[in-house]
């Protein structure tokens, strides 16, 4: 860089994303001025998507280990022991801005990274879910442009994970106006296997081979890494050559091709090309295992002529994997891609030496330290002051015409109406695993190797962790833990997907600090260590940060069985409110799916959470499935227990409800106080034992009957409807929205 | 009984079959890589559902060349009998094994849902245990199942009895609302809907194992 004048290397650093000061860092591990091609590797390991340097010091906050965590943060996904000699691993990960610059794409190879971090580790993927959140479809100014970003986003998932093979079991869509300019696009994935098939991405042994394999490299995705750490801007339309293209057929065949190659015994360790593709995966397998990485890129198969080194170190092209094998099984490896058509090519060889040495033809053209690139990125403590919030915490005061209007309106509302139109696009069956599929309270995998299920829920709230990240955050993991005690699974481990604004803003990094926080008090409390997951930051569009947005998603183990389901199945059962009807008071009603539904408004609070009485709640409730004492169990959620109820009549089999309350209406029927499961019983003397033994109030709402669902309070009727017509209400809302 | 389940690159519910063969059904199976021509000792054979070669170019268009495919015909028209799911019905017309063609779904978008299936005829080794009428649920999980041919093969396909499979709710624009068909000599059938996942009494019922055993029953009497 010593031919540079200061403006012209002001301005590579810019385009670069690096500071002066990150720069001064780089000249002072290297003892040097680096080169253009080294500058452009240091900048993307050093990136916020790549080295989570605003987030790391407080993610150290977050509990990791419990007996049954076989594999912590920092490798392509955690992994946890499931008993009888499996274990599964899992993660999420964002693609929120490629997926606002090209919807399809974007989405689709997010599904594609997060599959790849799972067989990376030897795991077959089984099954994949997916928290979306996007702008209103019926905003005036950008409602076309949200239905555009809508569909593509669900076809590029539907197009990736149906033809890969895994079924997409369920997750959450959210519509708020704070994502308009930046949707967000979270991917869980996890995948099973034995103890004794787990793979690390690691480059050990002196003198092994280095091997390159999948797909060839091309000129797409330089910078993905850098464009993911930075805000949109008008100029961010200009970017699209920085979102890649997916391959799920090549995808697939890399999948059988590398569980083939680990059952050869000859693979030392392997890792997938994500994001900064080749510079990211030589340099993170030779840190963690502190050794070097000597290759030529003359070897590296490429997709076009003429590439340069700094293109090829920093191309993100899709599907392709590094490996590191035994010295001179090569060949075996190598039969294995073959057989499955797909290239491979040795590349280079560990070294002893910690260096990252890229050549070109022999003449070296990068040479920097591993661990340099993978652990020496700078790490900040930001400055935080108080979370940003822009709402009173008063509300005003509203009187509603009719509860059963409002309820009605909820049902049909873009948040909590059917996601059909959606998951109907997705093979949610494929594997024949999915026991419990999209549209429940929890999806439902079977290990079919093991008598045991894995269900796993995905949960974020934007509105209440803007209210208060801390509270905000400790609700999402109380739900999603809710989510899968009701389908009678034992919440053992967590992944969490951080979206959040820009962390250099510091009433944002006070939100992301306090969710943080937050995140880690309950995951603690829940006894569900987070194992791995993703910071997406810089969520921002022409200054206007999105609501702070964590998303976790929380695995449980139950025994394989028949599910119980979320809709009334017959007439004539006990309906039971377990943690009782719960309290609420104006403040806490501000962030509810009835303030923005029908009141068009956020103020206040989240609701309180009590997370002693919750578990107690989630033990209850899962002994209660498990003993086969509910024939129906939903657990209360967004809208509150009327739209609970009217779920529960989705089935065809109403209910009389009849509710004695000091509460208000609208706060009876609508508020989200947390720690509340419905159940629906034959054996109602047996279920109210049960709570007491929990300590936990049951409350006797009332039988299934008819075809109506009717809800008295305090004597009065408030709602009589047929259960076919709120069906129909909530199952044509979304399609009508999207004018398909 | 054993049967051959076809991998081709792409194929993804090549375990789904080979587990309800083997696991629901208590019979033998083994994978077949589409790169053989071998298919001796087989009892049937299974083209599963999936992505051939990732669908490129056409679906099935591909995979029809693949060595296994001659295989396939030489062990169909030996009267072996040969059962094609989704991705497999698909290969097979492509193969001309099977006539017509599946095109892209009316409503253009990929249909994951469980559908009501009526029995057409019984009166064929894959339906031999349900009864005429009978309709069964079985899902769908496909982008083109859409059953297209010419007026005249959709005549002959009826007039021989050939329609083994009707959607009760036409979900693709299937002509005639086909969901399945036989081949003249009837021991080749496509359907686009997938029986093995509906197969045992953890799935969402258990219609799928009619198919199976009509296929057992058959081979039985084939054999005896």
């Amino acid at each position: 860089m010593s031919e540079q004048n200061p403006n012209e290397l002001e301005a590579l650093l810019k385009t670069h994303k690096l500071t002066r000061g990150e720069y001064e860092k780089i000249l002072q591990l290297l003892g040097r001025e680096p080169n253009l091609t080294e500058l452009g590797i240091f900048s993307v390991m050093w990136s916020e998507h790549c080295s989570y340097k605003s987030s790391k010091v407080h993610l150290k906050k977050l509990p990791t280990h419990s007996e049954r965590v076989l594999q912590g943060p920092g490798e392509n996904a955690g992994i946890i022991d499931i008993g009888d000699g499996y274990a599964i691993a899992f993660k999420i990960e964002s693609h929120n801005h490629p997926s606002f610059i090209e919807p399809f794409q974007g989405a689709a190879t997010g599904v594609g990274g997060i599959l790849r971090d799972i067989f990376t580790m030897g795991a077959r993927p089984i099954a994949v879910m997916d928290a979306i959140r996007f702008g209103p479809l019926d905003s005036k100014e950008n409602g076309a442009r949200n239905r555009r970003i809508l569909d593509g986003v669900v076809q590029g998932i539907s197009h990736y994970g149906n033809c890969f093979g895994v079924p997409t079991v369920g997750g959450e869509t959210v519509f708020e106006s704070c994502y308009d300019g930046n949707p967000l696009v979270n991917v869980f994935a996890m995948g099973v296997f034995k103890h004794d098939e787990i793979f690390y991405g690691q480059a050990t042994g002196v003198g092994n081979p280095v091997i390159y394999v999948g797909a060839r490299t091309g000129r797409d995705g330089i910078h993905g890494a850098s464009m993911a750490s930075d805000v949109f801007t008008e100029a961010s339309k200009q970017q699209r050559p920085t979102v890649q293209v997916g391959d799920p057929f090549m995808e697939k065949l890399l999948l059988e091709a590398c569980l083939e190659a680990m059952k050869t015994g000859a693979i030392v360790g392997i890792q997938d090309m994500g994001a900064a593709g080749l510079t990211c995966s030589t340099s993170e397998m030779g840190s963690r295992a502190g050794t070097g990485i000597d290759f030529d890129l003359k070897h590296v198969p490429q997709r076009e002529t003429g590439m340069t080194p700094y293109e090829i170190m920093l191309s993100e092209s899709q599907e392709r994997m590094l490996l590191v094998a035994e010295k001179g099984r090569e060949q075996e490896i190598i039969d294995v891609f073959n057989k499955w058509g797909l290239e491979s090519a040795v590349i280079g060889i560990v070294t002893d030496d910690g260096m990252l040495r890229v050549r070109e033809n022999g003449k070296v053209v990068a040479e920097i330290k591993n661990r340099d690139l993978a652990d020496e990125a700078p790490l900040y403590h930001r400055p935080w002051t108080t979370p940003y919030r822009n709402v009173p915490l008063e509300g005003p005061d509203f009187t509603s015409v009719s509860v059963q209007a409002d309820l009605l309106e909820m049902l049909a509302s873009n948040d909590l109406c059917s996601k059909k139109w959606i998951w109907e696009q997705y093979d949610y069956m494929v594997r024949t695993n999915t026991l419990a599929g999209p549209g429940g309270d929890a999806a439902i995998v079977r290990i079919k190797e093991t008598g045991t299920s894995v269900a796993m829920s995905l949960d974020g709230n934007g509105r209440y962790c803007y209210l208060d990240p801390r509270e905000g955050a400790k609700l999402i993991v109380a739900e999603c833990c809710r989510n899968l005690s009701t389908v009678g699974a034992l919440p053992v481990s967590a992944t969490n997907n951080l979206n959040f604004g820009n962390p250099e803003r510091p009433e944002i990094m006070a939100q992301l600090v306090e969710g943080i926080e937050g995140l880690a008090e309950a995951c603690r409390f829940f006894e569900t260590p987070i194992t791995g997951g993703n910071v997406s930051l810089y969520n921002e569009t022409l200054g206007e940060s999105i609501f702070p947005t964590p998303v976790v998603g929380i695995v449980g183990l139950l025994p394989t069985a028949p599910p119980v389901p979320m809709a009334f199945p017959r007439e004539g059962l006990d309906l039971v409110l377990l943690g009782g009807l719960g309290d609420c008071d104006l403040t806490h009603f501000g962030g509810t799916q009835y303030t923005k539904q029908v009141l068009k408004d956020l103020w206040g609070l989240p609701p309180a959470l009590d997370m002693a009485f919750e578990k107690r709640v989630h033990e209850a409730i899962r002994e209660l499935v498990l003993g086969g004492l509910a024939e129906a169990a939903h657990d209360l959620g967004d809208g509150g227990l009327a739209v609970a109820l009217a779920e529960g009549t989705f089935a065809g089999v109403g209910a009389d409800v009849d509710l004695r309350s000091e509460l208000r209406p609208e706060f009876a029927l609508f508020h989200e106080g947390a720690s509340r499961v419905m159940v629906a019983t034959s054996k109602v003397e047996e279920v109210l034992a049960l709570a007491e033994r929990h300590r936990v109030p049951a409350l006797i709402l009332g039988k299934t009957a008819g075809n109506v669902l009717k809800i008295s309070l305090n004597g009065t009727q408030v709602v009589d409807v047929a259960a076919d017509k709120l069906y129909q209400t909530w199952d044509q809302a979304l399609e009508e929205a999207l004018h398909v | 009984m054993k049967f051959g389940v076809v991998v081709f690159p792409g194929s993804n519910c090549d375990h789904d079959a080979y587990y309800a063969v083997t696991r629901n059904i208590g019979q033998q199976a083994d994978f077949v890589w589409h790169d053989s021509e071998n298919l001796n000792g087989f009892d049937a054979v299974i083209l599963p559902g999936g992505f051939s070669y990732g669908d490129h170019l056409r679906c099935g268009a591909i995979a029809r060349f693949s060595p296994v495919m001659r295989a396939v015909k030489k062990f169909a028209e030996a009267g072996g009998l040969v059962a094609g799911f989704c991705n497999g019905f698909q290969i097979l017309t492509e193969a001309h094994i099977l006539p017509g063609a599946l095109i892209r779904n009316s409503g253009l978008r990929y249909i994951c849902k469980t559908v009501g299936l009526e029995t057409v005829t019984t009166n064929s080794p894959f339906t031999n245990a349900l009864n005429k009428g009978q309709v069964l649920r079985v899902p769908i999980a496909h982008g083109e199942g859409c059953y297209t041919a010419d007026q005249a093969t959709l005549d002959e396909l009826e007039a021989e009895d050939r329609v083994v499979f009707r959607y009760a709710e036409n979900p693709n624009g299937s002509m005639r609302d086909i969901a399945g068909i036989l081949s003249a000599g009837r021991n080749v059938m496509g359907m686009m809907p997938h029986p093995e996942r509906v197969s045992d009494h953890l799935m969402p019922g258990t219609d799928g194992l009619g198919v199976f055993e009509s296929m057992l029953t058959a081979l039985a009497e084939t054999t005896r």
